[in-house]
């Protein structure tokens, strides 16, 4: 395998640029959007230990979507603030489940929000982002390859946090199982877009920088099947679209509107 | 004074200068400072961040920045921060764990495989009698823990190490 050393080595390859850079736009905007989304949380959880513990998880996470949008400055797409925050919603790769609203109501009034779908959704996503960082640090692109095995090293706090959630609310009460099965379910019909790489994967896959597609879900199957009581039968689905394509829901243009709006309030401040 | 001298006089300041969330446990004793370089009077430090949302980065070059440039012979000092280095609890020094006590937390354990069950011991009192609250405390490398034994509450470095296959 040719290791890619630089930024600057990365940018002789037009096919190896664009590849290294639609990935990096999926981790990034991943990371970012359930960051915001757990944002959202503060002060809300169930209690203030998991108020610490939830916010200290999403602090950490936008730090690895600040070190991804970092890596895709070097690259020269441009500056990091901008990607995290000008970029439109055909321009963004997260997958859709990860934008998905927390619930009903808006965080300043009413936040009717669902602590099941939080539990899900984290669990569901810090088990893929842990197959995912394995696999881009052992990948052909060293700067991303030295990042990754650092996320790894703290998000292994994450994913045993939310398993833990995971576990002891299907071996609860009737309601807290009936709940969180309810959102598995749903998970299941959302959750496949996220898992997939989108059209640039076949790049991706041929220059080295990530597995692929199949062996990321099944990966992240193995992992889940384990701790879910009860695997949906069902096959995976993306029934939004795929957001690595730029399909999106409008819960992302309102969350966009929030998490951009101190931004765009003064785009030449130094925060 | 030759380089290396200089040097030596950069990483003694280094030490003067702490982390601002954790008063009184230098940056260097963290192990967060990869690297001293000097060109004539300019300096370059390289450093690692403990952990990657930690907000406190900034500061921790700002404050950096301003020690080394009292030296009298240091016309500039450059911060570069780098994650091809990861930092580890590991490279917290001697002496920096003695100061976490100090502070009222816990040094990380030593020689932890990760996936481990680690004993934390009571920064006050030494016993082993001790619970954990919160894996994640009031920044991201710090966890909540009680002791039983002096009943204080107290918190601890979480271990951060390499989980990659060697």
């Amino acid at each position: 395998m040719t290791v890619i050393e630089t930024a600057e080595q990365a940018k002789q390859d037009a096919s190896y640029l664009k590849a290294i850079t639609e990935l990096l736009y999926q981790l990034a905007d991943d990371d970012f959007i359930i960051s915001f989304r757990g944002s959202e949380w503060l002060g809300l959880a169930p209690h203030i230990e998991e108020d610490v513990a939830f916010s200290s998880i999403t602090q950490n996470t936008m730090g690895h979507a600040v070190m991804y949008y970092g890596l895709l400055e070097e690259l020269g797409v441009g500056k990091a603030d901008a990607l995290a925050h000008e970029r439109g919603p055909e321009q963004r790769r997260n997958g859709i489940y990860l934008e998905k609203r927390n619930g009903e109501g808006s965080y300043l009034e009413e936040p009717y929000y669902d602590w099941a779908l939080a539990v899900v959704r984290n669990y569901f996503y810090e088990a893929l982002k842990k197959v995912k960082l394995e696999a881009v640090s052992d990948g052909s692109y060293k700067p991303l390859a030295n990042v990754a095995k650092k996320a790894l090293m703290e998000q292994t706090y994450h994913l045993a946090h939310w398993k833990m959630w995971m576990n002891q609310l299907q071996h609860a009460t009737d309601d807290a199982r009936e709940r969180i099965q309810q959102r598995v379910e749903e998970a299941w019909s959302e959750f496949e877009d996220v898992l997939e790489l989108g059209r640039f994967g076949p790049d991706m896959v041929m220059h080295k920088l990530i597995s692929s597609e199949e062996y990321l879900k099944e990966a992240w199957l193995k992992e889940v099947s384990v701790v879910l009581v009860n695997t949906p039968s069902t096959p995976l689905g993306k029934k939004y679209g795929s957001g690595r394509n730029g399909d999106h829901t409008t819960d992302l243009e309102q969350a966009s509107q929030i998490f951009a709006e101190v931004y765009n309030s003064d785009k030449s401040a130094v925060w | 004074m030759n380089d290396l001298q200089r040097i030596e006089e950069i990483r003694s300041v280094l030490l003067t200068v702490d982390d601002p969330e954790l008063p009184s446990v230098s940056v260097l004793d963290l192990g967060m400072v990869h690297d001293v370089m000097i060109e004539g009077s300019d300096v370059f430090i390289t450093m690692v961040p403990t952990f990657a949302g930690c907000p406190a980065l900034d500061f921790i070059e700002i404050n950096v920045k301003k020690a080394i440039e009292k030296v009298s012979w240091v016309a500039t000092c450059a911060v570069h921060f780098t994650f091809d280095h990861p930092w580890s609890t590991d490279a917290i020094t001697e002496r920096g764990k003695v100061q976490l006590k100090k502070h009222g937390i816990s040094p990380p354990p030593e020689d932890y495989q990760p996936g481990d069950v680690w004993t934390v011991n009571c920064p006050f009192c030494g016993s082993d009698y001790t619970s954990m609250e919160n894996v994640f405390g009031p920044t991201a490398c710090r966890s909540i823990l009680y002791c039983s034994s002096c009943r204080n509450p107290f918190e601890a470095m979480k271990p951060v190490v390499s989980l990659t296959k060697s």
